[in-house]
């Protein structure tokens, strides 16, 4: 279980090896040495600049389409997709998308149902490794094997008891047609407790010591010591949280079957038969935009999470 | 501050995971009497501010996730409308088992999940052995191999729909045409359209495990590859003898995560094909949507249940036997 030492192996390794800075070649699979032979330099470069071109055809080169058809008009969508604007670009399809189809209603859904999912696995997932690693009841070990326990369920398990669930809850009306069916459910990711549990875990204890012995109680330590400290985690779950919440399609689908309340997602399907090519392209590259764009503005965390994915479930 | 204070105060930070609790876990805060602690006592000792700060993840587990795990036990032996249920014994999986859908759904997933494998399992892995010997860009690298994880999956099967456009001037029909090849009917033919769903599902997903890959390769001490070099090995006894057998356990754990996966393809099939076509693209998780909110059949939420039980224990098995099977393999 090698849960953060990937993510953090860098930061120590970095300041203990002031080596790297003299003689520049990270060592690694192919040593300096190794580097210096001709044919192993040709050999790797020309491998790096193969994979250099397929990565961009394979990462940007369908995105890219997608945002040409987003400005061209429908009849050269059809006919000539993979021509260069043969007539033009046209802003009418985006015009349409945004105000005919109303993308900018089903776009301001999709943010809503992000940020209460956000808002629900954050804290689900600080007070619960709060509890688990900082407090530690001595029901925490229940506890924590009964979140553990639910890491192993696969997730169609859930589909129709959480949906009738959610349909008539052990308290309160039906969660149907309203966002807290799709906020409330969110929170319940065990993989998110995990990774916060085991980050808390690796914060020195003399802190939350010392807090203790100042007078904290465990609110205001929760608050004034542990929150601060685990911003780098928080990162992660927030990121895995918004990019979730947006992918969803089978959940909203279920919970919310007014089209008023429908996330983006939910709604592109429906559109693909009533409306014209270019508008649907037009409609599917808003819905890209600015995942790609929360991407790139956070690529080390995003880049992380996913690597800290892999660690974590092994 | 009194002395008392400090005392409870460090109380608030209790033993660590050996901590002493002979009592075992399934001891109780609220049978304080056993350590001759009063209620007021525990409260003030942080007892109740602890159980206050774990109420979010109880409730929202409570009712989201252990309530309904049990409720689909207790469901796929009932026959459940909304108002009533009652109990039917083993008739749902009897159901279940005699719905001639079921084999198709069964082989149809089982092919979705190996063809996945064969796309999505070695070439993520080779490009992560690239990636990590660059010495500069690895950034750009890692980020045009995620880019594809962030669109919304609904986003490229829609795009996707498209390029497979059965006609000459179809996206994929056109680039392939420059060479000579097709046209192809893509998703309208019963053989062609399957793989045509894991070439999508699997440049949905490649970039993840690619970035898992790297993540693992690049906490590969340094050191194993200078004492291999010290041995005399080259660039492949490196990678045979300490890349891979590094890389063992994240390879072994993203076969068997990545076969989970695909066993639960829902997303692919609703939305490139309905199933079709002539049923070549229904899979079992289709099915449990179909067997539950599928207008043509009525729900049937007992049957949806007993086979997604079935489902989750055959991926139980599965994972056990792997475990098994791989963990006498040798590391070397």
């Amino acid at each position: 279980m090698t849960a953060l030492t990937t993510a953090r192996a860098d930061r120590p390794r970095r300041a203990d090896r002031p080596c790297r800075a003299v003689d520049e070649e990270p060592r690694g699979l192919v040593s300096p040495a190794d580097w210096r032979r001709p044919i192993v330099w040709l050999g790797l470069r020309a491998g790096h600049a193969v994979l250099l071109a397929l990565l961009l055809v394979w990462g940007i080169g369908p995105i890219l389409l997608l945002a040409k058809f987003a400005v061209t008009p429908t009849q050269d969508i059809l006919r000539t997709p993979l021509a260069v604007f043969p007539n033009g670009i046209t802003w009418a399809n985006l015009d349409a998308a945004w105000n005919d189809v109303e993308v900018s209603r089903y776009l301001l859904n999709t943010v809503w149902v992000a940020a209460g999912a956000w808002v629900s696995q954050v804290v689900v997932a600080a007070t619960g490794g709060y509890v688990l690693s900082v407090l530690r009841p001595r029901w925490g070990r229940l506890l924590h094997a009964a979140v553990l326990a639910t890491l192993f369920v696969p997730a169609v398990v859930l589909l129709v008891p959480l949906y009738l669930t959610v349909l008539d809850p052990p308290v309160g009306g039906s969660m149907i047609n309203t966002f807290w069916g799709v906020w409330l459910p969110a929170g319940a990711s065990a993989f998110n407790v995990v990774l916060v549990t085991r980050f808390f875990d690796s914060l020195p204890r003399e802190v939350f010591e010392a807090a203790a012995v100042d007078g904290a109680g465990p609110f205001r330590m929760f608050w004034s010591v542990v929150l601060p400290m685990s911003r780098p985690i928080l990162g992660v779950v927030s990121v895995f949280a918004v990019i979730a919440a947006w992918k969803d399609f089978l959940w909203p689908l279920l919970v919310l079957p007014d089209p008023d309340l429908q996330p983006l997602s939910v709604r592109l399907p429906t559109l693909q038969g009533s409306t014209d090519k270019g508008v649907l392209m037009a409609a599917l590259a808003i819905s890209t935009v600015i995942p790609i764009a929360v991407f790139l503005a956070f690529q080390r965390l995003f880049l992380r999470g996913a690597g800290l994915g892999g660690a974590v479930k092994g | 501050m009194s002395a008392t204070d400090v005392q409870s105060a460090a109380d608030v930070v209790p033993r660590g995971r050996s901590g002493p609790s002979p009592d075992g876990v399934a001891a109780r805060p609220a049978r304080p009497a056993r350590r001759r602690r009063s209620p007021a006592e525990w409260v003030r000792r942080g007892g109740l501010s602890t159980v206050v700060l774990a109420l979010p993840l109880l409730v929202i587990f409570g009712v989201f996730s252990w309530l309904p795990i049990g409720r689909a036990v207790v469901m796929s032996f009932q026959e459940t409308n909304l108002l009533t249920a009652h109990w039917v014994g083993l008739d749902n999986f009897r159901a279940v088992l005699a719905d001639p859908l079921l084999p198709v759904a069964v082989r149809n997933t089982a092919w979705f999940a190996l063809l996945a494998l064969v796309f999505g399992y070695p070439v993520p892995l080779v490009g992560a052995v690239l990636m990590s010997t660059l010495r500069r860009m690895r950034g750009l690298f890692s980020v045009l191999a995620y880019l594809p994880v962030v669109v919304p999956p609904v986003v490229a099967v829609l795009l996707w729909k498209f390029f497979y456009d059965p006609r000459p001037e179809g996206v994929f029909n056109e680039i392939l045409g420059w060479v000579g090849l097709g046209p192809f009917p893509w998703l309208q033919d019963q053989t062609a359209a399957m793989p045509s769903l894991v070439l999508e599902a699997t440049w949905a997903a490649a970039g993840g495990t690619v970035i898992i890959y790297l993540a693992a390769l690049t906490s590969v001490p340094p050191e194993l590859y200078d004492a291999a070099e010290v041995d005399g090995a080259s660039i492949w006894g490196k990678i045979r003898h300490v890349t891979l057998p590094h890389l063992r356990g994240v390879l072994l754990i993203t076969f068997i995560l990545q076969i989970i996966g695909t066993a639960q393809v829902f997303l692919e099939p609703y939305l490139f094909t309905g199933g079709g076509p002539a049923n070549a693209t229904v899979t079992v998780l289709l099915l449990i949507y179909r067997y539950a909110f599928g207008q043509s059949l009525g729900s049937d939420y007992g049957m949806a249940t007993a086979l997604s039980l079935m489902l989750a224990v055959f991926l139980a098995l599965l994972s056990i036997a792997w475990f098994r099977l791989t963990r006498n393999w040798s590391t070397s």
